[in-house]
């Protein structure tokens, strides 16, 4: 088979069903049940650590006791 | 031992510079080897005076941000050059005259058009993603840049490759691709960097201290590498000369159109969306002092976005000879680009739910959202568009031109001149901003200049769109090309004027920018009052 028509059909038929189902797979798990603790949490990461890596130093962990804010 | 290296190396590349310049068989690529001969020397000098010199370690405990603070400066310098080329040409249309003629050939509109959109997308649109790429992965991954002085070289090496490519561009050299116009000896210096970049972003991440990946990094991440890609394929190209900056591209015929606009809109997609939607998961939530909307939709805003984005490239190319699948199946993604856009666009407006009074009160992120707000519109306008039969009333009028302005001047200007105010009191420690005034001040120019600039554009595009397909009776066509540009000229002077003021704006910006920084009080360390008395 020629190359251009082999990957084509590739292309058409398997690739085609793997991206699907890797699309629908994403969002499934963006939605599994348990993930909003998860996700809450990363929304928030960005309050903290604002002036310094983490772990430099001992007044860093300032960062970490303010309170997060809640995700609406 | 490493400084003598590098000298050697900094020495070899001068000397080899200075000899291709003298063997140059163009004046473009004579002009480029003297920028690299003289970036080389000045580099050479710098590094010989540091010699020897004991190495100041970098400390792990504190965030890199020089090369954030150059890049902030770069970006509002370019920014200015950018918009200040982008009037010139508007004028230059509006009254012919303003090409002159003892200029011709270097800065009439022709040489002067892709000096204007590479200032403003590349130079200023990348200056800001890269600064704002090392200090959102440095805050979110609580970590130093990687790779010590890697992230200087990323700055200044770009900063040579907007050198290159615009001294190219005014004397003539080009490959004649829209957004990809350098030829290949900038094409592989962008390369290098765009590398060097790409490692110390990942290399950030990868040293992370945070057990999650932001969601503002999968933007980067998604733009650096989709840039890459696209750069690498779109110039692929065989130099005439070592000695020329002549090449002959890869690519022919309508494998080339497609391969250009798979570029050409990905660039869109990837450099003017991707990276400025991790702009906006950043600096929107911290400028609200609240956490995003959703962040479950915004892992889906990113998934859907890349999925489709990277197929909408054909609807630049409909009613030609691209294949009829191929055009229906750009638009069809393109239409379904709408569901992630605006699903990103909701993202961001509702982050400020609960918080909408800070709109009354703090201009910048009045800024921001009005950004988000141009994210909405254009990317509503741009679906529309790619529709075939209202692509064949649009293509190759002004409202075009209109369309990427909404989303270049309101998009991604607005978001960019947020995250500026937002940064330069914090990367040089001050209190706060000269004056909010200012900046409102800017905002309304600023906005009012965009409207001008998308309305004239949306008239005169619609009514040359409808003079050119105007009939007669017995099917002669009414009007001749020149009958258009004349009827345009109103709505060109009105378009040049909202340039003035969107210029005007960014003016202030940096006078602002500028007092803050020298005439703004120092911040008073906050961890002081925080950490008990001993």
């Amino acid at each position: 088979m020629e190359t251009y028509t082999f990957l084509r059909a590739f292309a058409d038929s398997w690739h085609l069903l793997f991206m699907f189902c890797f699309f629908i797979g994403v969002f499934v798990f963006i939605l599994r049940p348990g993930s909003r603790k998860v996700h809450d949490e990363s929304a928030n990461m960005i309050f903290r650590n604002d002036d310094k890596p983490a772990g430099a130093g001992s007044d860093n962990r300032q960062g970490r006791h303010t309170d997060p804010k809640e995700a609406r | 031992m490493w400084d003598y290296l590098k000298l050697a190396v900094l020495g070899v590349v001068v000397v080899v510079a200075a000899i291709a310049a003298s063997m140059a068989r163009d004046l473009p690529y004579l002009v480029h080897m003297l920028v690299i001969m003289l970036a080389a020397a000045i580099t050479f000098v710098w590094q010989i005076r540091r010699a020897g010199e004991p190495v100041s370690a970098a400390n792990p405990n504190e965030y890199m941000d020089g090369p954030v603070r150059f890049g902030v400066v770069a970006t509002a310098f370019w920014g200015v050059v950018g918009f200040l080329v982008g009037v010139v040409i508007a004028f230059q249309l509006a009254w012919p005259d303003l090409n002159f003629q003892w200029a011709q050939g270097y800065l009439n509109f022709g040489r002067l058009r892709p000096l204007h959109t590479s200032a403003v997308i590349f130079a200023f649109g990348g200056n800001a993603l890269i600064a704002t790429a090392f200090y959102v992965v440095q805050r979110t991954s609580a970590a130093r840049l990687w790779g010590g002085g890697l992230a200087w070289f990323v700055f200044w090496g770009y900063q040579i490759f907007i050198v290159m490519a615009a001294t190219g561009y005014v004397l003539g050299s080009t490959q004649g691709n829209e957004y990809a116009e350098p030829e290949w000896l900038t094409d592989l210096w962008l390369t290098i960097v765009w590398v060097a970049f790409l490692a110390v972003y990942m290399g950030t991440v990868i040293n992370r201290r945070e057990p999650h990946i932001y969601v503002a990094n999968w933007f980067y991440i998604s733009f650096i590498v989709t840039v890459a890609m696209l750069h690498l394929v779109n110039n692929a190209a065989i130099p005439v000369s070592v000695f020329g900056s002549k090449s002959i591209p890869v690519w022919s015929g309508v494998q080339s159109a497609m391969i250009q606009w798979w570029y050409g809109h990905n660039a869109v997609g990837f450099f003017l969306t991707a990276g400025f939607l991790g702009m906006m998961y950043y600096f929107i939530p911290k400028q609200a002092e609240r956490p995003v909307y959703s962040y479950k939709l915004s892992i889906m805003h990113f998934w859907a976005l890349i999925f489709l984005y990277i197929w909408a490239g054909p609807h630049h190319l409909h009613y030609t000879a691209l294949p009829d699948w191929a055009q229906t199946l750009g638009m069809t993604f393109s239409i379904m680009l709408w569901m992630p856009s605006w699903g990103g666009m909701i993202n961001g407006l509702m982050t400020l739910s609960g918080a909408w009074d800070k709109l009354r009160t703090d201009p910048i992120i009045r800024m921001m959202v009005v950004a988000v707000g141009f994210y909405g519109m254009a990317t509503f306008e741009g679906p529309m568009m790619s529709i075939k039969a209202v692509n064949s009333l649009s293509h190759y009028t002004d409202w075009t031109i209109g369309h990427v302005h909404s989303g270049a001047l309101g998009w991604n200007g607005m978001i960019t001149f947020g995250a500026l105010y937002y940064l330069v009191p914090r990367l040089w420690q001050r209190e706060r901003l000269y004056s909010l005034r200012l900046v409102s001040w800017h905002f309304w120019l600023a906005t009012i200049g965009i409207v001008l600039y998308a309305a004239s554009m949306w008239v005169t595009g619609i009514m040359e769109g409808l003079m050119w397909r105007e009939v007669d009776a017995q099917g002669f066509l009414v009007n001749s090309f020149a009958d258009t540009v004349a009827a345009k000229f109103p709505m060109y002077v009105v378009r040049g004027l909202g340039g003035v003021l969107f210029l005007l704006g960014a003016i202030i910006m940096c006078y602002n920018l500028w007092k803050t920084v020298t005439s703004t009080a120092e911040r008073q360390p906050a961890r002081a009052a925080a950490v008990p008395a001993e």
